[in-house]
């Protein structure tokens, strides 16, 4: 009878208005059978965070096409683990280039999807990555 | 998570979401956590929000969390959206109206999907006004679905229900059918600045005089209908829900002063022992009759006409729920 269902937070941090990225992605999400829960544009790391908490989810998705990822990204991640909550899977998308990403990665950001990514891949990769919990 | 009870007892946030996040997802034992929090239930006042998809419910709802807030009052919100019935996957948007509060440790929001519940709400909600109540928060606002006409569910849990109108949904005949329109202790216009809104208040008002005397559990509470307009001019939207949650309040100690809080209370705590039941009961039964194939050598007779879901129904009750004793004049029957 217990079915776990993944809960996804899907978010746009800074000052970034182009939210139709993270709206083909929420719908792609809802699609695949998960449940995610969408905060709009404009959002800080802070309010990220503890939205994260609020709504215990298995995995927070960041969207940012303003440049400013190399800071935004990891202070989200480092607001959870210092909540405690480093169980909750960070991966981020946008327009990022590739010297940006293993630093990205170092910073406690699992996967980074590129511009053009198919939706079936980032789908398919977050049934394969992402186990909710116990 | 272990200890979840003891957790949500001492505050923690996301183990008070995980106990919810357990009940949505059915995960076994859970219930222990909730006998250990229910006798600390029952000090928060729960309003409902309700009315038609896009009328203004989560925009009403972050302002009306502003004006408690003004008042040091804490708030916990419970909103649900729709889970889609093909897929299992929910979008939860409710959020995105009530950003300015996310990191406010007086609010609580908690998104929840339906999960195939019909009546407005979900199954969980009743549990997850436990634990915001638990949590201590002073007002519980329950935002549901978008609903229709007929999803009323909000009444077994809410002390006060708010049904948001807008203009331009449909003629006079609307407001005279059951369902929806009956269940409100405050209506809200919303989007009164909007064409219709005039003759859409006319007609509420004369609904609500209709209605002084019905027969639901306020009886002798006059329903205020409320125009709020001017979302676009925040200070006089805030204006506008600050009399919203003024009447809220008065609505609240009318049911206090008329002794009609603990009519109320038995509805809910009756709705939940039927939930409980449920579980109990036919949630076992089902997953038997599932796994052991059972419930599909059944549908497949029924439409056969062989037999049917009555019938059925009946030899399954027989099996489960009568005594021993009763069992043979069951195998005669």
């Amino acid at each position: 009878m217990a079915q776990r269902r993944i809960r996804i937070l899907l978010a746009k941090p800074g000052l970034d208005g182009h939210d139709r990225g993270a709206r083909v992605l929420a719908r792609s999400f809802r699609d695949a059978g998960f449940e995610v829960i969408y905060t709009g544009c404009h959002q800080t790391p802070e309010q990220i965070a503890a939205t994260a908490l609020q709504e215990d989810v298995d995995m927070v998705g960041l969207s940012c096409l303003s440049g400013a990822h190399n800071y935004l990204y990891p202070q989200v991640a480092k607001l959870l683990r210092d909540q405690g909550a480093d169980d909750i899977v960070v991966v981020g998308g946008g327009i990022i280039p590739d010297k940006d990403i293993l630093p990205l990665k170092e910073a406690g950001i699992t996967e980074i999807f590129l511009p053009g990514a198919p939706l079936e891949t980032i789908n398919d990769w977050i049934r394969a990555n992402i186990t909710p919990k116990e | 998570m272990k200890d979840l009870g003891k957790r949500v007892l001492a505050g923690d946030v996301r183990a008070a979401s995980r106990l919810i996040r357990n009940l949505e997802d059915q995960i076994t034992d859970t219930y222990i956590a909730i006998q250990e929090i229910f006798k600390e239930t029952g000090k928060s006042h729960v309003i409902g929000i309700t009315g038609a998809p896009g009328a203004g419910k989560s925009t009403l709802t972050d302002e009306l969390i502003q004006a408690y807030r003004s008042q040091g009052k804490t708030v916990g919100v419970l909103a649900v959206d729709p889970t889609s019935p093909f897929t299992g996957g929910a979008l939860l948007g409710d959020r995105i109206r009530m950003l300015r509060h996310a990191e406010d440790p007086g609010v609580f929001v908690r998104s929840l999907a339906t999960r195939g519940a019909m009546g407005g709400i979900s199954k969980a909600v009743g549990e997850g006004i436990h634990v915001m109540d638990v949590l201590g928060k002073d007002r519980i606002i329950v935002e549901t679905v978008g609903v229709g006409q007929q999803e009323v569910e909000i009444i077994n849990h809410a002390h006060t229900v708010i049904v948001v109108l807008v203009p331009g949904m449909g003629d006079e005949i609307q407001a005279l059918k059951a369902g929806l329109m009956e269940i409100a202790d405050i209506f809200v216009i919303n989007k009164a600045d909007r064409e219709g809104a005039g003759k859409l208040y006319k007609e509420t008002m004369n609904m609500v005089q209709m209605s002084r005397d019905r027969a639901g559990v306020s009886k002798g509470w006059q329903i205020p209908v409320l125009l709020v307009e001017s979302v676009m001019e925040p200070h006089k939207f805030a204006e506008s829900v600050e009399k919203l949650r003024d009447k809220i309040e008065e609505h609240y100690q009318f049911l206090i002063d008329n002794d009609l809080i603990s009519e109320r209370m038995r509805r809910k705590t009756a709705a939940e022992i039927q939930e409980a039941l449920w579980g109990a009961v036919m949630c076992p039964i089902l997953g038997e009759l599932e796994a052991s194939g059972e419930m599909k050598r059944m549908i497949d007779h029924c439409l056969l006409k062989e037999t049917d879901p009555y019938t059925l129904a009946d030899e399954i009750a027989c099996r489960y729920l009568k005594e021993e004793s009763d069992k043979e004049s069951c195998a005669e029957s």
